[in-house]
C-alpha cells in the first residue's frame, strides 16, 4: 500500500532492518489474546475525488434552504466576513497546539491576549480566560467556581434560562449535590424580584441571570438582583448574548462576579452544534481569578525586556495541580477565540454598533408583521434578536408548510407557540415570505 | 539556518494611531426599516464599546504577522508527547459543506445527511474501539472523561453501590483526577513498578468494596503497554469498578488491540489527536465517548441512530448532556474525512507505523545520555527520555533542551511529565513523520546533548532565533505585574496606585 498521509510505509522493511529487529519485537508485549483478529469493519480507502463526491452526496440528502434558518436558542446563523476566514485558516494558527513553548508562540499568544483584551472591553470585566467550549459548560463552570468560593449547594436561576443551557448545568453540577431553584417570571418575561427574594437565603451559593433571556427579553432589575446577592455573599454570574452588548450595558457595569456567554454570534458558523465559544470573565479579584478555570495568556517582558505574551497562572490547571485543579478543561476554542477577535475587529466600534441596532430592527420588524396577522407575543417585554411567538394555529403545521416554500421557521416550543431568530442574515423580503406564507394557513 | 519572523507588532488596539474612524466591513441594512427606533431606556442603553477601528486591510496584515509569530504541524514537526500532532490533511476541510450552515436544532428531517455522517462515525468508532455505543457530545477529551466518570458515578448510585474512590494511575494523564475530583469522587493513585507499568499486587491490595472504577491509559504516558491489562480488568470487575480508558494514546495501538477486547466498559476519544483533527492553537478539538453493555444506557445524548431515518435518541439512563447542543460536529466531519480517506486498509496502519517512528527514534538516539526506563521494552505511541544526567553533569535541564529545539526550527517534546520521570523530556513523532524528519529531529537533540558537555552557558540562554526570548515568567505571574488584559495594561498606565490583585 502506498498513501499520502503515511510516508514510511513503503521503507518500512528498510527502517527494520537498519533497527536489526522485526515488527513483531515492536508489539511483542501484547498479549495474542487480545489482539484484534481479522480486519477492522470501516470503508475502503478513498482518494479526494470521491471523498468529495460521498461528502457532496451527504449534502444533498440535506434541505436546501432559500434563507437561512429562523432559529436561535442560543446559536444564531449569521454572516461570517472572508477575512474571518481566511485569518483563521492560516496553517500556523489552525494547525498549531496550545502555546507551551511561549517563544516560538508569540503570534498565537497575542492574538489569544488580544480577544481577552477585546472580550474584556466588550463585557467591562478585567479578566477574561482564552475560551471554554460554549455558554453552557462555561456556566456549569461558573456555579461549580461559585461552590469552591462558598461552599453552598443552593443555586438560584431564572425560569426562562434557556433550556439548552440549563440541561448541561444539570449534568455537571448536579452529581455535586448542587440544587438548582428557579425564580419564576413577571408578566413582561422578566425575573420577578419578590419570588427570587422569597428564595434567597444564606445557603445559596451563586445567582444566575441570563440577559436577554432564552425568549430574548432584557432583564431590567439587573442591578436590585444584584444588591440582594452582595449582601448574602451570594456569588453572581451574568449570561449574555455578546452581540446584544453592542446595545445595552455590560455585565461589568453591574459588577458581578462572573460573565459567561456564547461567542457563536461573534463570527462562528452554526457548525451544526460546535464548534462554539465559551466566554468566561471574572472580576478583578484574586479570590475569583484563581478559582477560574481555562488557560489566560499574560503580557510580560522576554530576557532583553521586551514585551512578550506567555501562559498564566498555571497552577490553577489540571497538569499541574491534578485533582486539586479548578477544572480539567486542556483543549478549549482558542480558534474560535481568535475568530471573535477578527471579527470584532472587523467590525470595529461603529460597524458593531450598526450591527446590532439592525438585527435590533429586523426582528422587531418580523415581530410586528406576526402581531398584525393575529399571533400575539407570549411577553410584552423589549427584546434582541429572539422572540417568542404564539400562533392561533398548531406550529407543527405553520413549521410544515413553511418547509414546503424551503423555509425554516422558528423553534417550536410548544403546541402553539415557536422562538423566531432574526438576524442581519434575513433580509426584509425574507421576513416578508416568511410571514406571508404564515398568513395563507 | 532557521529563523522564526520577529514583528515588531503592536497590541490591535494601538495599531491606529489617527484616532479617526476606520471600520473593516460594512453592515448590510435595510433602509425601509431604519425608521424603526430603538428606544432602549437609560438603564440599559448602552453608548459605546470600545473597539478597534482598523480596515480590513490593516486586521488583515496584523494577523498575518501574527501567525507568521506562531508555529503549527504545518510549519514543521511537533513531537509534543501524548499530544498526537499528526499532520491534518488538507481534503478534511472539505467536511464543512455538511456542517457549517445547519443549526443544531433544525427538524431532522432537513438534515438528514449530516446525521447520517454522524451515525457512520458513530459506527466507525465503535469498531475501532471494540465498544457497543459511541455519543460525539464530548467536545474535548477532558470532556470525554468528565462524562464518563459521570456515568459510572450514576452506573453506582442507581445499582445502589456506595462507592467514592476513583483509582488514577501515577502515569496518568492531569485531566484524569481533574476530572474524577470534578464529579465528586475521591482520587488514590496506584503507584507504578520499577518498570513503569500498573503494580497488580499494589492495584489488587488497594481495590475494595469504595473502588467505583480505575482510569487508564494503555499505552501508558511512558509510552509502555500495560501487558497485565487482562489481570488489572479482572481485578477492577471483581470489586464491581469500571475500566475507565483513556483514549489519548490511542494512536500507538489502533488497528493492533482494541480497549473494549482489554476489558474496558468506558472509553473516550480524541478526534483531535487520533483522527487527525487540527489543534487550532488548543482548541477546538472533537471527542467520542463509548460504552460497552450495562454502560450504553448511560451515555450522554444524542446518540444518532437509524429507522427509516435518522435521529437523534437518548439513552435510557443517560446522565445528560455535556455540552449545550450535539458536540463540536464541525470537527466530527473532519475526522470522518480523515477515516474516509485512510479507509480500513490505513486505519490499520496507523498503530503500526507511529510505533515503528518511536522506536525508530530510540534507535537513532541509542548512543546519547538520555537515560530510558524499562530500555528493553518497545515503545509504542510516544518516549519519555530522562535528561537527569546531562542535568547533573551540565547544569543544562531538559527545559533547556526544549529551548534549544526551537532554534532548529523544531518544536519542542512535552516536559516534566509524567512526574515519576526525572527531567523528562516526552517524544511522540507520529506516523505522519516521514523518517527523514524524525533522523533530522534525532540529530539536533544528539548536537544540543553534545553542546550541553561544551558550551551549557549558551543553551541556558537559548532560544536565540525565535520571535522573542525567554519569557519572565515571575513578573507574568506575580500580583502586582500579572497583566491578562489590554484593560488592565490601561488601568495601570492611568492610575497612580499600583493595581495589584488581591
Amino acid at each position: 500500500m502506498i498513501h499520502p498521509w503515511l510516508p514510511n510505509l513503503k521503507s518500512k522493511d528498510r527502517i527494520l532492518s537498519e533497527m536489526g529487529i522485526n515488527e513483531e519485537k515492536l508489539f511483542s508485549d501484547i498479549p495474542h489474546e487480545i489482539r484484534l483478529k481479522g480486519e477492522l469493519n470501516l470503508p475502503k480507502v478513498m482518494s479526494e475525488l470521491e471523498i468529495k463526491r460521498k461528502l457532496n452526496m451527504l449534502k444533498e440528502k440535506n434541505v436546501k434552504l432559500k434563507y437561512p434558518p429562523f432559529i436561535g436558542g442560543g446559536v444564531c446563523p449569521h454572516y461570517v466576513h472572508e477575512a474571518v476566514k481566511f485569518l483563521i485558516s492560516r496553517s500556523e494558527f489552525y494547525t498549531a497546539y496550545t502555546p507551551y513553548q511561549p517563544e516560538i508562540s508569540q503570534g498565537i499568544l497575542q492574538a489569544l491576549y488580544e480577544y481577552q483584551s477585546i472580550m474584556a472591553e466588550l463585557l467591562e470585566m478585567d479578566v477574561v480566560n482564552s475560551s471554554m467550549y460554549d455558554w453552557g459548560s462555561s456556566l456549569a463552570e461558573a456555579v461549580l467556581m461559585g461552590f469552591r468560593i462558598n461552599g453552598r449547594r443552593k443555586v438560584i436561576i431564572p425560569e426562562l434560562i434557556n433550556p439548552n443551557h440549563e440541561k448541561v448545568l444539570r449534568t455537571w453540577v448536579e452529581p455535586r449535590g448542587i440544587n438548582l431553584i428557579k425564580v419564576k417570571p413577571s408578566n413582561d418575561g422578566t425575573i420577578d424580584v419578590h419570588d427570587l427574594l422569597n428564595k434567597v437565603g444564606d445557603d445559596i451559593s451563586s445567582i444566575y441571570i441570563q440577559q436577554p433571556n432564552f425568549y430574548g427579553i432584557f432583564e431590567k432589575n439587573i442591578e436590585e438582583i444584584v444588591d440582594i446577592a452582595k449582601k448574602k455573599r451570594i456569588v453572581t454570574i451574568m449570561g449574555v448574548n455578546p452581540l446584544a452588548l453592542s446595545l445595552i450595558k455590560p455585565p461589568g457595569v453591574y459588577d458581578v462576579d462572573i460573565a459567561v456567554g456564547e461567542g457563536q454570534e461573534l463570527g462562528l458558523p452554526l457548525n451544526f452544534g460546535g464548534p462554539y465559544m465559551g466566554i468566561m470573565a471574572v472580576r478583578w479579584d484574586a479570590k475569583l481569578v484563581r478559582q477560574m478555570p481555562g488557560r489566560i495568556v499574560g503580557k510580560t517582558l522576554d530576557d532583553k525586556k521586551r514585551p512578550g505574551y506567555t501562559l498564566i497562572l498555571q497552577t490553577r490547571e489540571q497538569f499541574a495541580r491534578r485533582e486539586k485543579a479548578t477544572s480539567n478543561i486542556t483543549t478549549n476554542e482558542a480558534l474560535m477565540a481568535i475568530a471573535n477577535a477578527v471579527y470584532l475587529s472587523l467590525l470595529g466600534k461603529n460597524g458593531f454598533k450598526e450591527l446590532g441596532e439592525e438585527i435590533y430592527r429586523r426582528s422587531h420588524y418580523a415581530a410586528k408583521r406576526f402581531i398584525e396577522l393575529g399571533a400575539s407575543k407570549k411577553f410584552e417585554g423589549d427584546f434582541f434578536e429572539e422572540f417568542a411567538v404564539s400562533f392561533r394555529k398548531s406550529y407543527e403545521k405553520i413549521h410544515n408548510k413553511l418547509l414546503e416554500h424551503e423555509i425554516h421557521g422558528g423553534l417550536r416550543l410548544n403546541e402553539m407557540d415557536a422562538l423566531f431568530c432574526v438576524t442581519e442574515v434575513h433580509s426584509k423580503e425574507a421576513i416578508d415570505e416568511l410571514v406571508s406564507i404564515v398568513g395563507e394557513i | 539556518m532557521w529563523r522564526q519572523a520577529k514583528w515588531d507588532e503592536p497590541i490591535i488596539f494601538e495599531l491606529n494611531t489617527s484616532g479617526t474612524e476606520r471600520q473593516g466591513v460594512l453592515i448590510p441594512k435595510e433602509e425601509e426599516l431604519s425608521q424603526i427606533d430603538i428606544n432602549l431606556p437609560d438603564y440599559l442603553r448602552r453608548n459605546e464599546v470600545n473597539l478597534p477601528e482598523l480596515t480590513e486591510n490593516e486586521v488583515v496584515r496584523h494577523f498575518v504577522r501574527l501567525s507568521q509569530m506562531s508555529y503549527g504541524v504545518d510549519v514543521g514537526m511537533m513531537p509534543l508527547g501524548s499530544c498526537t500532532m499528526k499532520y491534518n490533511p488538507k481534503i478534511e476541510e472539505a467536511s464543512q459543506v455538511i456542517t457549517e450552515e445547519y443549526h443544531p436544532l433544525q427538524d431532522e428531517k432537513t438534515v438528514q445527511g449530516t446525521l447520517e455522517m454522524m451515525y457512520e462515525i458513530q459506527e466507525w468508532l465503535k469498531e475501532v474501539t471494540g465498544m457497543d455505543a459511541c455519543s460525539l457530545q464530548v467536545p474535548a477529551g477532558s470532556a470525554g472523561e468528565l462524562a464518563g466518570v459521570l456515568m459510572i458515578k450514576k452506573y453506582h448510585n442507581e445499582t445502589g453501590n456506595v462507592k467514592d474512590e476513583m483509582l488514577v494511575a501515577d502515569t496518568a494523564h492531569g485531566t484524569n483526577p481533574a476530572s474524577a475530583s470534578m464529579a465528586g469522587f475521591k482520587v488514590i493513585y496506584i503507584r507504578s513498578n520499577k518498570e513503569g507499568l500498573v503494580d497488580t499486587e499494589l492495584l489488587k491490595a488497594t481495590a475494595g468494596e469504595r473502588t467505583a472504577g480505575f482510569m487508564l491509559t494503555n499505552p501508558n504516558t511512558l509510552g509502555l503497554f500495560e501487558e497485565n491489562i487482562a489481570d488489572i480488568a479482572k481485578v477492577i470487575h471483581e470489586h464491581n469498578g469500571i475500566l475507565y480508558y483513556d483514549g489519548a494514546n490511542l494512536n500507538g495501538i489502533l488497528g493492533i488491540v482494541r480497549p473494549g477486547d482489554m476489558g474496558f466498559d468506558v472509553v473516550h476519544l480524541n478526534l483531535h489527536k487520533t483522527f487527525g483533527v487540527p489543534h487550532g492553537g488548543g482548541g477546538p478539538g472533537a471527542g467520542a465517548i463509548c460504552a460497552k453493555g450495562k454502560m450504553v444506557d448511560y451515555l450522554p445524548y444524542p446518540l444518532i441512530e437509524k429507522s427509516e431515518t435518522f435521529y437523534a435518541a437518548i439513552p435510557k439512563k443517560s446522565i445528560g448532556k455535556l455540552t449545550s447542543f450535539h458536540g463540536n460536529i464541525g470537527n466530527v466531519a473532519r475526522a470522518y474525512v480523515y477515516i474516509l480517506g485512510l479507509g480500513k486498509e490505513g486505519v490499520s496502519q496507523i498503530g503500526k507505523m507511529s510505533t515503528l517512528a518511536t522506536n525508530y527514534l530510540i534507535y537513532a538516539l541509542k548512543d546519547t545520555k538520555l537515560e530510558l526506563m524499562s530500555p528493553e521494552r518497545p515503545r509504542k505511541h510516544e518516549v519519555v527520555f530522562s535528561a537527569k544526567r546531562i542535568a547533573d553533569e551540565t547544569g543544562v535541564t531538559a527545559f533547556d533542551i526544549a529551548k534549544a529545539l526551537l532554534d532548529d526550527g523544531f518544536y519542542a517534546p512535552t516536559i516534566y511529565f509524567p512526574p515519576i520521570v526525572e527531567e523528562a523530556l516526552m517524544i511522540e513523532p507520529t506516523e505522519t513523520e516521514s523518517i527523514e524528519t524524525i533522523r533530522s529531529f534525532a540529530n539536533s537533540l544528539k548536537r544540543i546533548l553534545d553542546e550541553a558537555y561544551r558550551n551549557p552557558e549558551k543553551l541556558r540562554d537559548s532560544p536565540y532565533n525565535t520571535a522573542v526570548g525567554r519569557l519572565d515568567q515571575a513578573r507574568a505571574n506575580h500580583p502586582a505585574s500579572v497583566t491578562p488584559s489590554y484593560r488592565i495594561e490601561r488601568k495601570r498606565r492611568e492610575s497612580k496606585n499600583d493595581l495589584i490583585l488581591k
